[in-house]
């Protein structure tokens, strides 16, 4: 079973068994534009939560990523290298940023559900 | 101050606007297609844009208002037809751009576009210098609106007769709605266009006329993707009290015959004709995806720096990263090799031509 949770920096994170999959939340895509380049982390690095470890470029400015938990990246995905645009057409499933091996399963706890984010993402861009 | 709106605000609020604070203005960035929908909408169809937060204004004079404004401005006013715009810049002593503005000859004196940025300050200036000889007036109750794009010109003779007959950079009065509309030839995205004044009255319903003829609303964001990929300059970004025309590879914009004439800057003007300039404005283009944003730095492959980004973004037409900034004497041809510094890292670019986006229209397609 996978579990989805949100990062006040607006990144999501599914967890299934060791493996975390981490991108941004539409919110995200519509407070930034059309996105236009993407660097994501170096697979075999291992990255800390809350560090940065990537940005996000749209027509209008850069963004940076943060990872919302620790790991070691296992996986990136191409395809938003080559195509930016996936990940405002589909951010929380085409449009995913990278793969992790989990270190600390319980950092998940300190992030936000669904029902919460979706208040704290209106409360932040109102 | 205040922040003020256009007459044209409740339309764009209409059309789903993003809004953001732009010169003093609340202005549209971006309506719901977004930017690269309504650049792509610009460069293949057409697309209108309120730039009423532009300054207008108007000096009403004869020929004695033409020998005071060529103390001023480094064009030759004299020569200009009536209904005739050019290109210019307010200058100040040490030759430095206090502005660049559009110039008309009009049958009662001049019509000059001012950044909305500079607007008050170059009347100031403009006034002190004229020494309150003319009535001059910055006109807030007219609006003004870019209709761009190839299509443009067919939308355009549809609504107002003739219109499509004016030439690049020239205009002329048309009527619209019993009301006199000032239209002239002309545009900031490399596209085939109009720059229309209309009263602040019937400006909405002139923008809606046009939406039913099948154009779009198009943000101030996409305003700078395709003035970038045109190659010309924003004030306050580009171009600054500092820079120079010269250094801003402006030269084409002053006239030969004033040269040798007297204007604020003119010693500096002179002597960079004569001596060339430290640093120049040239187009720059990365090797990969990132994009260049103001104020970064530009280096040599020896890895010194040589100069700096001042404009920078994905050009959605071009398909790529492009930017525009200063390198200093050396570095300034095309196909240069250069490393821009991005995020610690240096990233491989190249000096290249301007317009990165060139269409050919203009001159001979106005004709028909």
């Amino acid at each position: 079973m996978s579990d989805i949770k949100f990062s006040k920096d607006h990144e999501w994170v599914k967890i299934s068994g060791d493996t975390a999959i981490v991108g941004i939340t539409k919110h995200a895509t519509e407070m930034l534009g059309d996105i236009v380049f993407a660097e994501l982390p170096e697979k075999g690095s291992n990255i800390e939560k809350d560090s940065n470890v990537g940005v996000v470029e749209s027509t209008k400015a850069a963004s940076d990523i943060y990872t919302p938990i620790s790991g070691e990246v296992i996986d990136t995905n191409r395809l938003i290298i080559d195509d930016p645009s996936k990940i405002n057409s589909d951010p929380e499933g085409e449009g995913w940023f990278f793969k992790l091996k989990v270190k600390d399963p319980s950092e998940m706890n300190s992030l936000m559900n669904k029902e919460e984010y979706a208040k704290f993402s209106k409360e932040s861009s109102s | 101050m205040e922040t003020q709106k256009t007459p044209l605000f409740n339309l764009h609020k209409k059309y789903g606007a993003k809004f953001v604070h732009f010169a003093g203005y609340k202005m549209p960035i971006q309506y719901k297609l977004g930017i690269i929908e309504e650049h792509n909408l610009t460069r293949s169809k057409s697309g209108i844009f309120d730039v009423s937060h532009m300054g207008q204004l108007f000096i009403k004079g004869n020929q004695e208002l033409i020998i005071d404004l060529e103390k001023i401005f480094p064009i030759n006013l004299t020569k200009l037809l009536i209904n005739q715009s050019k290109y210019s810049f307010l200058m100040n002593d040490n030759g430095g751009i206090n502005d660049d503005l559009i110039i008309t000859k009009l049958n009662n004196g001049f019509m000059i576009i001012l950044n909305a940025l500079c607007k008050e300050n170059d009347f100031q200036i403009i006034k002190s210098k004229l020494k309150n000889k003319y009535e001059m007036k910055l006109r807030d109750d007219l609006s003004l609106i870019a209709f761009q794009g190839p299509e443009a010109k067919h939308i355009f003779e549809k609504i107002i007769l003739g219109s499509s007959k004016l030439k690049f950079m020239h205009g002329g009065e048309f009527i619209y709605n019993n009301q006199k509309v000032y239209i002239s030839r002309s545009g900031y995205t490399g596209e085939d266009g109009f720059e229309i004044s209309v009263s602040n009255k019937i400006v909405t319903s002139f923008v809606e006329k046009l939406i039913e003829h099948g154009s779009n609303l198009i943000g101030l964001g996409a305003r700078d993707t395709l003035r970038l990929e045109a190659g010309l300059c924003l004030y306050g970004q580009d171009i600054n009290e500092k820079t120079s025309p010269i250094e801003a590879n402006l030269k084409w914009a002053i006239s030969k015959s004033r040269i040798d004439s007297k204007y604020p800057g003119s010693e500096r003007i002179k002597r960079e004709l004569k001596e060339g300039v430290d640093k120049l404005r040239v187009g720059i283009k990365p090797e990969s995806r990132v994009i260049a944003r103001e104020s970064t730095k530009i280096f040599d492959e020896k890895d010194n720096i040589i100069g700096k980004v001042t404009s920078g973004t994905f050009g959605p037409s071009v398909k790529s990263p492009i930017a525009m900034g200063y390198v200093s004497n050396g570095h300034t041809k095309s196909n240069t090799k250069v490393f821009l510094q991005i995020r610690g890292k240096k990233i491989p670019a190249n000096i290249c031509d301007m317009p990165f986006y060139k269409k050919n229209y203009m001159k001979e397609e106005a004709n028909v």
